[in-house]
């Protein structure tokens, strides 16, 4: 566990460098476990940032489904998805970003919502609106918000 | 790794099927007298879905639970009595109300609620209740039809749904009803939208879970017109569906649709063995 994140992190700063771009939705390397190796942003997540995603409604909302004790400030935490309090121990940077970026990748048939993919869905509405999509959806979040969320569930940690 | 993954999924598992409400022995006994099953065993059709159907009164919380068992606290009940009005109320070019060919509704309608959407011999198709008023006034009073799922159209569903209270649900599915109800099936377990979330992954998957600040309950219509606290006037099925299906970032149905009365046949008998509740309070 700790080895990989130390390899990972050595291949981030170097994808960083080396592409500094962003990996379109439609070109996530998943492996055969659901993980994704490469930052989808070519940059570092901002941890701060990342809480404000998984609070935010309309954003990540994330704990419209999971309990997050170090959010316990932000009302109503769901229980369709696990207890994230030591996701960060229990994951790596990798499966996390597999877990956020298509977590039918991980959980075969799993209701967590792919927060990185724009095609391939019955019906795509506009929003909440109810009305049809009327053009190319936009990733529920962006790459660089992915990253800052896996930043912020890396903090999830045993003390 | 792999292990990890299936750790998780296990505890997944584990933490997620027995329901666990607050007073999950709660009876609901309205004005006194009207018994209302709120739990029973599934029907032979869900083997494999369900074991047991729950009402949706359950998973509400106390004060709302409450509001349900006396008529004079249940705000849902106004719109009953405006229904009541309506019946009697000569409308269109036939000069006629309900109560000309209908009579007394108490005894014309009671047991109606519980047997809808049902097969309808002379339109050869399933019929929604909410579309045999339409037919009715269109047809045989020369009115105009009133908006699927207008607040005309929801307080004569209540006053309707009111003469079947404590009868229970039950609604064929065979015959030929058979395809439209298997419609309605694969609708259920459709994941539709952005979210790809099917009424399954939040009504069957996770009834008893809270998502946000929600209780998810089996998503039955058995309560249905229902009273919701929140805009404080009466929802219909397709009211409700149209927007649960929003709600996955989907683009939704159209209230009335041959879709919509597929989805409300098949929801409808997941419920059977459960009292028709309808007018009943929800948040
Ligand atoms: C609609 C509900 C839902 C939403 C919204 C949701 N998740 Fe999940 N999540 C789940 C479920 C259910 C699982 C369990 C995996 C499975 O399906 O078996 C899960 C699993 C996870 C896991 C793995 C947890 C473990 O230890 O097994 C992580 C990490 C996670 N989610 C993070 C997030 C983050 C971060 C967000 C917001 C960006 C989010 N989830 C939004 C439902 C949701
Ligand atoms: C001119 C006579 C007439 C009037 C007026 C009338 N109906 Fe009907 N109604 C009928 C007939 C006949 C049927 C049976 C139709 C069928 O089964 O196809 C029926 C069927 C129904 C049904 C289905 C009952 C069942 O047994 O399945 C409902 C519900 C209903 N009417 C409601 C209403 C309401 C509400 C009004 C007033 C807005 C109304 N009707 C006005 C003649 C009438
Ligand atoms: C993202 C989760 C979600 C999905 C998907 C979803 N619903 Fe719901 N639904 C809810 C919530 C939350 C409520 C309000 C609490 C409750 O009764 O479950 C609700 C309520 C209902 C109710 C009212 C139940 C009652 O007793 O008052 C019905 C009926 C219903 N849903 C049907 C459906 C149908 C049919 C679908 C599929 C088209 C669907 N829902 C999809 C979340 C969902």
């Amino acid at each position: 566990m700790r080895l990989t994140t130390i390899t990972l992190a050595a291949t981030l700063t170097v994808a960083g460098v080396a592409t500094a771009g962003t990996v379109a939705p439609g070109d996530v390397a998943f492996d055969e476990y659901g993980a994704v190796e490469m930052s989808l942003s070519g940059a570092a997540g901002d941890a701060v940032n990342g809480e404000k995603i998984m609070v935010t409604k309309s954003k990540g909302n994330c704990v419209a489904c999971h309990a997050v004790s170090k959010l316990s400030y932000a009302p109503f935490h769901g229980e369709v998805g696990p207890q994230l309090d030591w996701a960060g121990d229990t994951w790596s940077q990798a499966e996390l970003r597999g877990i956020l970026a298509n977590a039918k990748k991980t959980f075969e048939g799993s209701v967590m919502p792919a927060f990185y993919k724009v095609d391939g869905f019955v019906r795509p509405g506009k929003g909440y609106t109810g009305k049809a999509a009327d053009g190319p959806l936009d990733p529920l979040l962006s790459a660089q918000d992915i990253e800052d969320v896996i930043a912020f569930l890396m903090t999830l940690k045993e003390e | 790794m792999k292990i990890k993954a299936l750790t998780a999924i296990a505890a997944v598992l584990l933490s997620a099927p027995a329901f666990v409400a607050a007073d999950e022995d709660a009876e609901l006994i309205v004005n006194g007298e009207i018994e209302m099953v709120t739990k029973t065993a599934a029907a032979p059709h869900l083997e494999g879905a369900l074991d047991e159907v729950l009402s949706g009164w359950l998973f509400r919380a106390d004060e709302t639970q409450s509001l349900q068992a006396d008529d004079f606290d249940n705000p849902g009940m106004i719109f009953v009595d405006q229904g009541m009005d309506d019946w009697g109320t000569v409308d269109g070019s036939e000069g006629k109300s309900c109560a000309s060919c209908h009579g007394d509704v108490e005894d014309s309608m009671a047991g109606i609620r519980a047997e809808y959407p049902k097969w309808n011999d002379t339109a050869g198709e399933v019929r929604t209740m909410a579309q045999m008023i339409n037919e009715c006034r269109v047809d045989r009073m020369g009115a105009e039809a009133h908006g699927y799922t207008s607040a005309k159209m929801a307080r004569m569903e209540a006053l309707i749904s009111v003469q079947s209270r404590g009868m229970p649900v039950n609604v064929a599915i065979d015959g030929p009803a058979a395809d439209m109800w298997a419609q309605g099936k694969e609708m259920f377990y459709s994941r539709t939208g952005q979210l790809e979330l099917s009424c399954a992954s939040c009504h069957e998957e996770n009834y008893g879970n809270r998502i946000r600040s929600d209780h998810l309950s089996q998503g039955h219509i058995n309560g249905f017109p229902v009273y919701r606290l929140k805009n404080a006037k009466l929802t219909t099925p397709h009211g409700r569906f149209k927007g649960c299906v929003r709600d996955t970032r989907a683009q939704t149905y159209s209230p009335g649709s041959d879709d919509f009365v597929a989805l409300e046949l098949y929801v409808a008998s997941r419920g059977n063995g459960l009292s028709v509740e309808g007018v009943s309070v929800r948040n």
